[in-house]
């Protein structure tokens, strides 16, 4: 019986792995050259990447609604119950080599995730790199033993989680006075963007750190 | 063919075997596992695709970032959940999955 079902299984999927394959032979090439239309663009968008400049500029309304996504899965996580641990919520001491690489490593982390941001303006990179890189020190900081998991959650990291979906928001209610949401002007744009990636970085590093963080906690029985 | 079609095929291969992954195998941890790599497959469709041309096409590009994203943030609420699974019934697995289990064992 369970070896039937494997067996229909395996079928079904390699049906689906082969018309998938062949419909992409058959595929036509696109008949809207988004490429092309990107590179025209590219002076009025304020940054010089033509991957940022779809991200924060031509499709902004994607990257808002990303940054409210990875808030909403953090307060998912933090609305479900957790079992606070009734002992000492200090992470077990790592070794002193470790504590002292995580030391050493952590400052020059976020002098990467600074260089990461700015650099997106021009080539590969920008605000979810640099919070990436951001929510890696924090991970780092908790293995060696030097910060403690999220139980609860004060009002600075509150407010830091927020910052960069609310200032995506203001700025994209600040410039619908020129027309359209999130249309930047040209003269603006560069300003724009970098006000809106800095704070972004920020709150990324801070919810994909928290999403390792609230998890770590919430094993930990009393 | 071009490397580009190598790579989307590639992608394709690896959403089937999510695909397949995650219908047959019942532990929820292997569940979100399969379904990162039905996503993973996925980008790998859309940047192959979108550089057919030979140039990169910067759009899929920029929405497979979004993606990637999106999935860390879905995949920590699903730990988070199946977690919460584990401390509930003792098991990471889903009730039917359970009741499939011993029907099939009988």
């Amino acid at each position: 019986m369970k070896t039937l079902l494997n067996v229909v299984v395996l079928l079904l999927a390699s049906t689906l792995g082969l018309a998938l394959g062949w419909s992409m032979l058959d595929l036509p090439v696109a008949a809207v050259r988004l490429p092309e239309q990107v590179t025209a663009q590219l002076d009025m968008s304020g940054v010089a990447h033509p991957v940022t400049a779809v991200l924060l500029n031509f499709r902004g309304y994607d990257t808002l609604l990303e940054i409210a996504v990875l808030l909403a899965a953090l307060l998912g996580m933090l609305a479900l119950p957790r079992h606070v641990a009734g002992r000492e919520n200090r992470p077990v001491p790592a070794s002193t080599m470790l504590q002292t690489l995580a030391r050493l490593l952590v400052p020059l982390m976020v002098l990467v995730a600074g260089y990461v941001l700015w650099a997106g303006a021009y080539q590969p990179g920008g605000a979810f790199q640099a919070g990436a890189v951001l929510a890696g020190a924090g991970v780092l900081l908790h293995l060696a033993g030097l910060l403690p998991a999220w139980v609860t959650l004060g009002q600075t990291l509150r407010a830091g989680l927020a910052v960069g979906l609310l200032v995506f928001i203001a700025v994209g209610a600040a410039v619908m006075a020129q027309g359209t949401l999130l249309q930047y002007p040209p003269d603006w744009a560069g300003a724009l963007i970098l006000a809106i990636e800095a704070n972004l970085t920020l709150s990324i590093g801070l919810i994909l750190a928290g999403l390792y963080l609230v998890l770590t906690n919430s094993g930990e029985r009393a | 063919m071009s490397a580009a079609l190598v790579y989307a095929l590639t992608g394709a291969a690896l959403f089937v075997f999510g695909v397949a992954g995650l219908m047959l195998q019942p532990h929820l941890l292997r569940k979100i596992l399969a379904f990162n790599v039905m996503g993973s497959g996925v980008f790998l469709v859309l940047v192959g695709l979108g550089q057919r041309a030979g140039i990169p096409d910067p759009v899929p590009q920029a929405m497979v970032l979004t993606g990637i994203v999106v999935a860390i943030a879905a995949t920590a609420l699903a730990l988070a959940l199946a977690r919460q699974l584990l401390d509930l019934q003792g098991e990471m697995r889903l009730p039917e999955e359970e009741l499939d289990k011993d029907r099939l064992d009988v």
